[in-house]
């Protein structure tokens, strides 16, 4: 019996797995599900509170006015002096690409 | 007293004045950290022994031969009188969460612990042009996402040196405890949520969140774009302020920096606090904490030792000549976590989009057929536990059919603390406050895996510290007292928007003022050096 309405139910989360791209233990995966319903639990506090239809979001605190924002750089390129060093990371490459499996392919019946 | 037990600017003067050399405060710090530190944080690191058990471990990685290179230089340029730098000789840490040239840059996590960063933060880069001596990277949580610093994958994890058995706080906590232990004069940290403040007041010393964008984002490894903040970790107000002086300002790299004058936080930090006005809220004296048993939450007053601590430096201060403010509302505080737990998820979740293991960082070894086996298998072994909740719970509520309900949502409970600081701090308004002045943490420092693997229980660590993090105002924290088991207790002020210089001031007041107090004297457990 789930504690209200938008638990996550083992279904979704495993979309969510999905979508994140990471494989899980079975272990891992119970740890998971449980910390995130937890989450939520905090997380619907927000329902509670009476917002104005007005009241605008932030996506961030401190607000940009033009005497505080910097401006434009000019549109100009610069070429990366060092290639090697930025490629140089990469796990696996040849001739300046960086060698990756081929995507998954599916048959269009 | 110990070189590295000096406060840096008393080790600046002592260097131009030539009574020691830059050598000499490195090598004072280098013995420090190899009596205390012990092993540095590793990969798959086995069982934690009992020696383990009594030292700091701040560090992943020590560059002792380049700090090395760094002090003699400094050296030959005091020899030649050349000026060698604000910071010139003073030894420093870096939280591994910020990318220096040619060093792991690992952000405490498995993802990234073979990547030797190409390029070097604006923040570092800033410290080492004005002559700071870098001691190496020090521990944290992965990735940042924690508030004990007992997440990282390179373990052993850091313990504070007040009390070993005891976190040093998070995720700065590697930060807190090179500071605390006397293993650096400073530290460079960052603070999403309370990582700069809250470990600083487990360890006693003084940490600053500055405004968000006054200080670069660039070469900092993201978590969450719109609430991280790079500050400095150090022994003293004074010594903040220093190194404020050399990392503050714009830069062309971040867009987010502000381009807002840098004042000169040495010279405002000595100025009279004679008729400044600091306020106290009720909302900053109760705290909320999950009911383990039924799932809810319930409301209490913070404990009786952070309010005294907070009541009697509010008495320090009016006998200074600062005015003090009651009943000062801030209303929305109390949403600042579950605003938090979506906000900072949805960012992190975009953040980490990046760890992949095709361009830098791990790759699995096992043989995969197509590119998301890569991904998944990278990712899974890559991240930990900590990262991947962040991860799933940012994807949950950014999800078409829940981002109102959720994301949005928050966004707009993000409005409303924001409100509670310009209302607070409006000169115009009916409290025009220069400072409110709180306890940082509900608690002293836990023991080590009391809250550790309740994501819910540790996240509320920050329930003092985030709003200021939701509004981008700065904040400070600096050590109040200890408490009765002598474990410190850290007091915060929180400003403004860039008034970095009166939180240093009245912090600075403050310590002048309580120089002498008995609490003062008392040592860290760590340096109990007969035992060593």
């Amino acid at each position: 019996m789930s504690k209200n309405k938008d638990e996550i139910i083992r279904e979704t989360f495993d979309h969510l797995v999905d979508l994140a791209e990471f494989a899980l233990e079975e272990g891992e995966a119970r740890y998971l599900l449980r910390e995130l319903n937890s989450q939520l639990s905090a997380i619907h506090q927000l329902e509670a509170i009476p917002l104005d239809e007005d009241l605008p979001p932030a996506s961030h605190g401190v607000p940009y006015p033009q005497d505080r924002k910097q401006p434009l750089r000019e549109d100009l390129w610069d070429a990366c002096k060092d290639a090697s060093s930025i490629l140089g990371q990469a796990p696996q490459t040849e001739g300046g690409y960086i060698v990756v499996p081929d995507i998954p392919h599916t048959d269009l019946d | 007293m110990e070189l590295c037990d000096c406060n840096a600017l008393d080790i600046r003067k002592m260097l131009r004045d030539r009574n020691v050399s830059a050598v000499e405060v490195l090598e004072s710090c280098l013995k420090r950290i190899h009596q205390v530190d012990g092993r540095p944080g590793a990969l798959d690191a086995g069982e934690v022994s009992k020696e383990d058990e009594q030292r700091v471990h701040a560090f992943i990685t020590l560059t002792a031969e380049s700090a090395r290179e760094s002090a003699e230089k400094v050296d030959r340029m005091l020899t030649a009188g050349d000026d060698p730098g604000l910071l010139a000789g003073i030894p420093f840490t870096v939280k591994d969460i910020f990318c220096v040239a040619g060093t792991p840059s690992t952000a405490g996590s498995r993802i990234l612990a073979n990547f030797r960063a190409p390029y070097t933060a604006t923040p570092v880069e800033r410290m080492c042009a004005a002559g700071a001596v870098m001691l190496g990277k020090v521990n944290l949580d992965e990735f940042t996402f924690g508030s004990s610093s007992e997440s990282s994958a390179f373990q052993p994890s850091p313990r504070n040196p007040w009390n070993p058995a005891r976190v040093p706080g998070g995720s700065s906590g590697g930060s807190t405890a090179s500071v605390a232990a006397g293993e650096a004069f400073l530290s460079l940290g960052t603070d999403t949520a309370g990582s700069i403040r809250q470990p600083a007041a487990f360890c006693g010393v003084v940490g600053l969140k500055p405004t968000y964008g006054r200080v670069s984002r660039y070469g900092l490894i993201a978590f969450g774009s719109s609430l991280d903040c790079p500050g400095p970790l150090a022994r003293s107000a004074a010594d903040a302020a220093l190194m404020m002086n050399a990392i503050a300002g714009v830069d062309n790299r971040d867009a987010t920096t502000a381009s807002v004058p840098v004042p000169d936080y040495l010279v405002e930090l000595e100025k009279d606090i004679h008729g400044m006005r600091i306020g106290l809220s009720p909302d900053y004296f109760r705290i909320t904490f999950p009911d383990a048993q039924s799932g809810n939450y319930r409301e209490q007053a913070v404990p009786d030792a952070m309010r005294d601590a907070v009541l009697e430096a509010a008495e320090v201060f009016r006998a200074l000549g600062a005015d003090i403010i009651e009943d000062v509302p801030m209303p929305n505080t109390r949403y600042g976590i579950p605003a938090y737990f979506v906000i900072s998820r949805v960012e992190a979740a975009s953040n980490l989009h990046r760890f992949d293991g095709v361009k830098y960082g791990h790759r699995t070894a096992k043989e995969v057929h197509e590119l998301k086996e890569l991904y998944r298998c990278s990712r899974g072994e890559g991240f930990g536990l900590q990262p991947k909740l962040r991860i799933l719970m940012g994807m949950n509520v950014s999800a078409a059919q829940y981002s109102e309900q959720y994301y949005q949502r928050a966004l707009r409970v993000r409005t409303l603390i924001r409100r509670d600081f310009e209302a607070a701090f409006d000169p115009q308004g009916k409290y025009r406050l220069d400072a409110l002045l709180t306890p940082t943490t509900p608690t002293p420092a836990f023991p080590i895996q009391d809250v550790y693997g309740d994501s819910v229980l540790m996240q509320y660590a920050d329930q003092l510290t985030v709003p200021a993090n939701h509004a981008g105002t700065p904040g400070i924290s600096f050590p109040g007292s200890l408490d009765a088991e002598d474990l410190p207790i850290g007091l915060q002020l929180l400003g403004a928007d860039f008034t970095e210089d009166l939180l240093l001031r009245l912090a600075h007041a403050y310590e002048q003022a309580t120089a002498d107090a008995p609490w003062r004297k008392k040592k860290l457990r760590i340096l109990d050096l007969e035992k060593l």
